[in-house]
Order: C-alpha cells, then sequence, then structure tokens
C-alpha cells in the first residue's frame, strides 16, 4: 500500500492541515456533556463503604440502619450480588505463567486493598447515600497486609488469594538470547544500576463515572460511561451479565481526560450497572476524588536492576534487567496488570545494536490498589532503564552522550529490524530524530551554556532519551489472550439527501482529538468542507465493533478504517454520477463538493443533487445497483502481528538548585516520528501534554504508602501534579517515516511524549549533579532524594 | 430536583440570588456547596466538579465578579450575590474573546478545565490587561490541566490579551 495519493491531495482542512478541534465549541462553552451530567427520571445515587484495611475479613455486615434511612433505596452486599453476574477475571490466556484470582464486584469475605468496595448503598441524592454509608457496621478482622512486593514473594508471606498455586507471584518471565555472561566478562565498561520508581496514578481531572438504565420492557441494558473502548465495555458488561450483546448499548460522552486509566473494568462501576438490572431503574455512581485516588488504577512501580556491557570500541554489547513489580490486589480485567513488565523484556535497549539479553521479571500480588495501564504503559520504564544506563556508560567512558548512542544505534537503514527479545520494528529513525535534536535545541551551545553556568556556581544539566513506543497494535496484544478487545476498527460513512456525510466509529475521543482527525479523513477523501461531516464516535448503536482508543492507536487504526470507507464511498458516488450524467466513470471526479468531468473541468452537478437523486429519483440510475451511499469498512494491522512501533528523541535541560534541592525546568524538546501527521496541532499537544505527564512522574508523583498498606496522599492537594507556573516551554518537531501497512501511514503520538520525558528529566538532573557526584536512581525525585545523592544529608 | 430529597426540610434555607442574569429563589439544604447546587438544583453543567477540596479550579464560578471555587463556597453564601457561571457569560466580552482564542490556540483536549480555566483567566486579564507568560502561567497556577502541558493555554491567554488590547485601542 502507499501513501501517494492521500498525500498529494492536501486541502486546507484535511490531511495535515493544523485546524482546530471541531468539538472545541462546545468545549470552551461548557457545553460538553460528561457522565456526571446526565439526569434521568428516577435516576438513584450510589456511594460505596469501601475498606478502611488494606487486608482484612469480613466478620459480620449489618446494614439495618443504613436501610431504614429515609431516602436509602437498597443496600447490597457482595453476597447479595453474587448469583447475579460472573465475577472478573484478569488474566491472558497466551501468557501460560500469568495468574489472578477471580473478582467480584464487591468483596466477598475478605477485603485486599484499602479503597475495594464492600458496601454498595443507592440512595435518592449521592449526599444521602453517603449518610447511609455511614450507617453501615462492619466488624473487621484485620489481616497481616503484604505491602512490600520483595516482601510478597518470600516463602513465608501471607498469601493474598489461597486459591493460587505460587502464592502471590502473579508472573514471572524470563529471556537469556547471545552468551550475554561472556559479553560481560568481554566487556571494558559493565555497569548496573538499581532503579526504583514509585506508584503513580493518571488523575484524569473527570473522576471516573457510569450511569446505568436497565430498560425492564426492551430487556436492554444502555450505559452511558467515561470510557477510551465502548464495544470492549458492551462485551465485558454482556458477558458478566450474562445478557447478549446485542441488548447492551455502552456510549461513550464526553470524557475528562483517561490516559489509560478508563480502559479498565472497575468493580464499583460494574456494580452499579448489575443493580440498575436489579432495580429495573437508572443508576449513577461518579467516583470522588478520595474514591479515586484509592481505586483507579495505578501504574509504574518497579525495582529493577539494569546492566550495561560496553567493549573497549565503545560498542554496547549486552543488556541485562532484573525486575519486580507489585500490581496490587489483582490483576485488572480484562487486559491484566502485567503488560508493564512484558515490554521491559521486549524493548530493553530497543534503540541500539547488542550481542546478548538477559531479563528475568516477576510481578507480586500485594495489598494495594490493582494495577493497570497508564499512558506508555512499560515504555517510560524500560526508555527510564536502558537510557539511564546509556548516559551512566557515557560518563564512565568519558564520551559524549550523543556521540554515544550515534555510535550504537541500529542505522535507520537497517529496518525492518528485530531485537533479541523477537520483538519486530518496521521502520524507525533514531538517527535522523537525533540530528533534528541536536540542531533543534543547539546542542554544542548548550553545553558551552551549561559550562559557564558552572563556573557561576549553577548546577545546570542536559538529558537525552530515545524511545521506542508501540502502536497500531495487532493481535498479539489482547485478542490471543482471549480478551474481548478488538484489534480492529470499524468505520461506517454515511451521505444524507443534502448531500452532507455522517460518520460512525468505534474510536472515542477522550481529549486526543480523534473526532477532528478522523473528520479531516474523512473530509480530505470525499473532497468537502470539514463542516461537512459530523462524528458520532464511541456509540455502540451506531458505530461498527472497533477497539476504541488505547496504546496509540485511534488516528492509525480507526483513522485507516475511515480512510477505506471514504475511498470506497468515493468510489461508488463516481459510479452514480456516471450512470446519472452518463459520462464515463474514468472522466468523473470529486472536488470540493462537485463532480466534474475531467475532459473538459465542467461541473455535472453538486454532490447534494446527486444524492437527492439517489434517495428521492432512484429511477434515475438507469442501469447498475441502487445507489448505496453508506459504506462500512474495517481496517486491522496484521503485518506486524506486534504493532507498529514509533520513535524520536527528547531533551531537557533543567537547574538545580542545591541549596533547597529543587528543579527548575528550563526547556525540554521532542522530536518525534509517528509517520504521516494528520493535523500537527494535535499531535503536538499530545506530544506537550504526555511530556508534562512524564516531568510530573520524575519530579512530583507518587502514590505513598505506609508499612500497613495505608495510601497516604489520596488528594490532589498531597498527589502533586504539575501546575502551569513550574512547567516549562516545550519545543516540538517530526521526522515523517509513514507505516507501510496501511494507506493512510499514520502512526501513534499519544504515549511517546510521556515514554520520553521521565528519562530525559532523570538524566538531565544528574548532568546537573555530577560535579557533585550525585546520581538519583529512585523516583520520584524530590528535594530530599537530592540532598541525598549529594551528600547533605544522609 | 435533587435538593428536595435531601429529606431535612427543617434544615433548609430559602436563598435568593441571581444566577448568570437571572432571579432564582430556592431552598437549600445548609450543606450543600454551591457547584452542586448549581449543577444539580439549577442545571448548569457547564461548571465542573474535579476535586471537591478546592485544589484543581475545574468548578471555579463567578460571584460577585470574583472567581470563587465553587466546591468550597456553600449555596448559602451566596445568598444575596450574583452569580456567574460559564454558561451565562457568552456575552461577556472578555470571556467571548478568550473563548475564540482557546480555539485558535488548541487550548483544550479533554475540556473538564476549560471553563474554570477561562473563568480565571478572565479575572487575570481583568486585573492585569498586560500580563507576561510568567504572569499567565503563575496565576493559572491554581488550575489543573492534566492534558495540554499548560503552554497552548498560556498562549491562548496571551492571544487573547492581544485582542483585547487591539479592540481598546480601536475604540480609543
Amino acid at each position: 500500500m502507499h501513501n501517494a495519493e492521500v498525500q498529494t491531495n492536501h486541502q486546507a482542512e484535511g490531511i495535515g492541515a493544523a485546524v482546530p478541534r471541531v468539538d472545541a465549541k462546545r468545549l470552551v462553552q461548557g457545553q460538553a456533556r460528561y457522565c456526571d451530567d446526565i439526569e434521568l427520571p428516577r435516576m438513584v445515587h450510589v456511594c460505596f463503604l469501601r475498606s478502611p484495611y488494606a487486608h482484612a475479613r469480613m466478620v459480620s455486615i449489618d446494614t439495618t440502619l443504613a436501610r431504614a434511612m429515609p431516602g436509602v433505596v437498597s443496600v447490597l452486599t457482595g453476597a447479595d450480588l453474587r448469583a447475579h453476574c460472573e465475577p472478573f477475571l484478569g488474566v491472558l490466556k497466551h501468557l501460560p505463567s500469568m495468574v489472578s484470582a477471580p473478582q467480584w464486584p464487591l468483596a466477598m469475605e475478605v477485603a485486599r486493598w484499602q479503597g475495594e468496595p464492600v458496601v454498595m448503598v443507592a440512595a435518592q441524592t449521592r449526599a444521602l447515600a453517603e449518610d447511609a454509608v455511614a450507617l453501615v457496621e462492619v466488624q473487621w478482622e484485620p489481616l497481616e497486609p503484604v505491602v512490600d512486593p520483595q516482601a510478597a514473594l518470600a516463602k513465608d508471606a501471607p498469601a493474598i488469594h489461597a486459591e493460587l498455586e505460587n502464592a502471590n507471584l502473579a508472573y514471572e518471565a524470563r529471556v537469556e538470547r547471545g552468551d550475554y555472561a561472556g559479553e560481560v566478562a568481554r566487556s571494558t565498561v559493565c555497569l548496573s544500576l538499581n532503579i526504583s520508581t514509585t506508584r503513580v496514578t493518571a488523575v484524569t481531572l473527570e473522576p471516573r463515572g457510569v450511569v446505568a438504565d436497565w430498560d425492564t420492557g426492551r430487556d436492554e441494558l444502555t450505559v452511558w460511561m467515561g470510557t477510551q473502548v465502548p464495544h470492549m465495555m458492551q462485551s465485558v458488561l454482556a458477558q458478566h451479565l450474562r445478557l447478549a450483546e446485542n441488548r447492551v448499548r455502552v456510549v461513550s460522552l464526553e470524557t475528562g481526560g483517561s490516559f489509560g486509566l478508563k480502559i479498565h473494568a472497575y468493580p464499583d462501576e460494574f456494580a452499579a450497572v448489575v443493580l440498575s438490572k436489579l432495580l429495573g431503574r437508572p443508576v449513577k455512581f461518579v467516583a470522588d476524588r478520595l474514591e479515586s485516588f484509592s481505586s483507579d488504577v495505578h501504574a509504574r512501580a518497579h525495582d529493577a536492576r539494569v546492566e550495561i556491557a560496553v567493549s573497549q570500541d565503545l560498542r554496547i554489547r549486552a543488556f541485562g534487567v532484573d525486575g519486580l513489580l507489585g500490581i496490587g490486589a489483582y490483576s485488572k480485567h480484562p487486559r491484566g496488570s502485567v503488560n508493564e513488565i512484558r515490554h521491559v523484556v521486549n524493548l530493553l535497549g530497543a534503540p541500539y545494536q547488542f550481542a546478548a539479553l538477559h531479563a528475568h521479571v516477576r510481578a507480586a500480588f500485594q495489598n494495594k490498589t490493582p494495577y493497570g495501564m497508564y499512558r506508555g504503559v512499560g515504555h517510560p520504564i524500560v526508555c527510564l532503564l536502558t537510557e539511564m544506563a546509556v548516559e551512566c556508560a557515557a560518563r564512565q567512558l568519558q564520551v559524549d552522550p550523543v556521540a554515544f548512542r550515534f555510535l550504537n544505534y541500529r542505522a535507520d537503514s537497517d529496518y525492518p529490524a528485530e531485537l533479541l527479545s523477537g520483538t519486530k520494528l518496521e521502520a524507525l529513525s533514531h538517527e535522523a530524530c537525533l540530528h533534528k535534536l541536536v540542531s533543534l535545541m543547539d546542542y554544542p551551545a548548550l553545553r558551552q551554556a551549561q559550562a559557564k553556568a558552572r563556573l557561576e556556581g549553577r548546577y545546570q544539566g542536559i538529558g537525552l532519551a530515545t524511545f521506542v513506543e508501540n502502536s497500531n497494535h495487532g493481535s498479539s496484544t489482547y485478542g490471543r489472550g482471549g480478551a474481548p478487545i478488538a484489534a480492529n476498527d470499524g468505520c461506517t460513512v454515511r451521505l444524507q439527501v443534502d448531500g452532507t456525510v455522517l460518520c460512525a466509529s468505534g474510536a472515542t475521543d477522550t481529549g486526543q482529538g480523534s473526532e477532528t482527525a478522523l473528520a479531516q479523513i474523512v473530509a480530505h477523501t470525499l473532497s468537502l468542507p470539514l463542516s461537512a461531516v459530523r462524528m458520532q464516535l464511541g456509540d455502540t448503536a451506531s458505530a461498527p465493533v472497533g477497539g476504541g482508543n488505547w496504546g496509540s492507536r485511534g488516528t492509525g487504526v480507526a483513522g485507516e478504517a475511515a480512510l477505506q470507507a471514504s475511498l470506497a464511498l468515493k468510489e461508488e458516488v463516481l459510479r452514480c454520477a456516471s450512470v446519472l450524467w452518463d459520462v464515463p466513470q474514468g472522466r468523473v471526479r470529486l472536488q470540493d463538493g462537485q463532480l466534474v468531468d475531467e475532459l473538459d473541468g465542467h461541473s455535472l452537478g453538486a454532490l447534494a443533487q446527486l444524492c437527492q437523486a439517489a434517495y428521492v429519483r432512484p429511477d434515475l440510475f438507469k442501469s447498475g445497483p441502487v445507489p448505496q451511499l453508506a459504506v462500512t469498512r474495517f481496517y486491522a494491522q496484521r503485518d506486524y502481528d506486534g504493532g507498529i512501533y514509533t520513535n524520536g528523541v527528547q531533551a531537557s535541560w533543567v537547574e538545580v538548585d542545591i541549596r533547597t534541592g529543587c528543579v527548575r525546568l528550563l526547556k525540554h524538546w521532542v522530536v518525534d516520528d509517528c509517520g504521516v501527521v494528520i493535523n500537527p496541532a494535535l499531535a503536538d499537544e499530545q506530544l506537550r501534554g504526555a511530556v508534562i505527564q512524564g516531568i510530573g512522574q520524575a519530579l512530583l508523583e507518587g502514590c505513598l504508602y505506609d508499612d500497613q498498606g495505608q495510601l497516604m496522599n489520596a488528594t490532589m492537594a498531597e498527589y502533586l501534579t504539575p501546575m502551569a507556573g513550574e512547567m516549562p516551554d516545550i519545543c516540538v518537531a517530526h521526522v515523517v517515516t509513514p507505516t507501510r501497512s496501511s494507506a493512510l501511514g499514520a502512526k501513534g503520538v499519544a504515549e511517546a511524549g510521556i515514554t520520553g520525558a521521565i528519562a530525559a528529566v532523570v538524566n538531565a538532573v544528574n548532568d546537573a549533579l555530577y560535579p557533585l557526584n550525585g546520581r538519583v536512581t529512585d523516583l520520584p525525585i524530590t528535594p530530599d532524594r537530592i540532598f541525598k545523592a549529594i551528600g547533605a544529608i544522609n | 430536583m435533587t435538593f428536595f430529597s435531601d429529606l431535612e426540610p427543617d434544615t433548609g434555607l430559602n436563598i435568593a440570588l441571581e444566577l448568570n442574569g437571572q432571579p432564582v429563589r430556592a431552598l437549600v439544604s445548609a450543606r450543600q456547596h454551591l457547584g452542586d447546587f448549581v449543577r444539580e438544583s439549577q442545571g448548569f453543567k457547564g461548571t465542573h466538579i474535579g476535586c471537591e477540596h478546592g485544589v484543581c479550579g475545574a468548578c471555579t464560578v463567578r460571584v460577585d465578579g470574583r472567581a470563587v471555587r465553587s466546591c468550597l463556597s456553600l449555596a448559602v453564601q451566596a445568598d444575596g450575590t450574583q452569580v456567574h457561571t460559564i454558561e451565562g457569560l457568552s456575552g461577556d466580552p472578555v470571556v467571548r474573546v478568550l473563548q475564540e482564542s482557546f480555539i485558535r490556540c488548541h487550548a483544550m483536549q479533554c475540556g473538564f478545565c476549560t471553563p474554570g480555566m477561562v473563568l480565571t483567566a478572565a479575572e487575570l486579564l481583568e486585573l492585569q490587561p498586560e500580563p507576561s507568560r510568567d504572569e499567565v502561567r503563575e496565576y493559572l497556577s491554581g488550575n489543573y490541566c492534566r492534558c495540554t502541558g499548560y503552554e497552548s493555554i498560556v498562549n491562548a491567554v496571551m492571544d487573547a490579551a492581544q485582542t483585547l488590547r487591539k479592540a481598546g485601542d480601536a475604540q480609543r
């Protein structure tokens, strides 16, 4: 397939144009509709009693007082719901060593994390439901909490799930390729780093929520929710409520941020949906911020020892990793919670040529909030491990980190390539990206500025990070594991009587701008103004089955489906025009809403005329089939089962105040290769927003637990997310290597920013601390960690 | 519609205020915050509830001309005031120009923070029509955006400030 046609036909609002978002007006006017904005007649509001302990048995539950409170509609325990649903089980069958235990919507007998839903109260208002929750009496028998993942794997550790064979071991993988021990023994420099990252959570500004409405007359369930994956939720809800999928409609509303947090099935949301079926009336659950912190998925808590071996000629010879991940009390349904650690194995050292790989990784259950996907999943971690090792090695070898990277990159001309781990990469451009970055940031001048600052007693640092990031996933990510997650996307494009277009897609827009990008693709292909295309996203009632938005696949996969549907519709329009106006089909062209005879360039008529005739006067079409002015096409990326990888490089420039331990971010640069860019403004904003989240994890964010498994900072005042006043401006540039797996040529861009940012910032801080012999290896880099690194405190 | 069902008429309080230019009389529960009042009782859903402890700024409304966190104000405190939510400010010249700049500068992604961000920015431009980028960043630091990274929002506020200055110069 080729990109030629779509690339030569640029229009002012089409592919490649930085048009404003088509949904922007409703967002700035406060007219967008989020889950909590839905009000339905007879709707009840749900609140949960959540476990105050990380690990405890429920000896008894007394709901008498709560039930008797005026305004309360129902009070249900896990035992009450059990007969009405099937439990979750977050395992992927293609990963044989992966295990988890059945998870019910409300805890049964034992609560396994602080914040696990235990009792559900429904009342006429949320405030009343909260009042009633306070009247529920649970007699708890605290059990020993298993908090630290290393301790969780100790022989005498209490088993969190008694039924599992290997106690708290959730997943284990080993990969050995090449002569690892020999390469290490022969190397000139072999260094290892122990790197530890703190759990973070995505903190979507809109909390999770669901409104469920079981229609007893139609035997039909409608669920409105802020989700990235309406069709996955349709399958999950149908399966776990034992309903047919065509009786379950999931509508993804305007969603106030998602970042992977909203691609999971959550027990509290599921409990609210079950309740709607039991009550036969609408039920709303919207998490408050405390509930969000203790029940939204957490991510990125790695303890890893990474090793790099370099030979005398400055060539990287081997990478090794021993990694441990604590995934919380359950593996998350239906995607599982071990993908982060899989990426660490699959992508360690990915940008570089080397001869031997060692990887041994484990995931452990612990009494903490269940773990799940967060933007980039394991890519930011494996980038951090790789790029910290690379910069430390360059430092030890006294070679410039840019030169060291150029020396060791796999050449851009050597793709497609297969890594030692077996991961296949289609077409990457590390060399081109680094060349562009060096000139974009004026690297030599910046090093001079750094040296000058150092003479003035200021500690500035420059850090780089080369990254790879998956997108346009094939079936191997989930489908092979049996999870009900489509690898394809479908798109239906319909012409109305007046020649305007309705386009339905299973993609969702949770802020990325998918609605705009897909509309641009359709408008471009049909040669129409953007305003002539209306999108209907994320409603299972109108969209063909599709994977939705995750893994940077929205534009690349759903976009290609939109392109193919539009191209097919255009073909049919040209055929119809040729019949209607009696012109050979090869001579008809669609241009700016007109059908044009290429022979002399004169207009045969408007698209609107053609549509009107097709619907109102089909008798005018004397030959061939009745006009078919609606087309559905599916696209799935099948060339690379593991996905189409993107790449790029980032740089961070910081100044560390060694008196306060504070890091000031001076500037940040990104060069990204996401293939064909549909809307440069949207792509750049995806990168910038993701970089800021990466900076957050590098310097600020962390879910802080005590040794009893209590989350200590579950408010936005105490869990620090980046604020406007402390963030830098971010300079973005692109290298364009289109994927040949689609006609559109677009790869993903939503996660690349966060994937490289964490490592770039950490490397910059450590570059600044080098003159003080300091090195920070634990995240986030708080002032006390800087003081410890430079020996100012113990 | 929902405040009635707090089922505590003895603790209900009567308030009278002007909401988005219209007189409103309501019986409210003493504990109801202003954000819930405008959303649930009055149906103005453009005010978004993000954290309910005054940190994120998504619930920002205008009370007697000042930007206020509606999750930290009780509905009863709004008695006798003029309250504006984003829905009631499309005619406000500063807000309208800001909205246009936000659209032009791609200064939103999910949109959840946007109404609060616009109202805080409007307050800034009324107090300081020629802010520096750093002043904009500082003033908006109480409004969290998890999507954009803030740069485009700063661009939009600077763009709006310029537009408003040009309009002001033209009038003189």
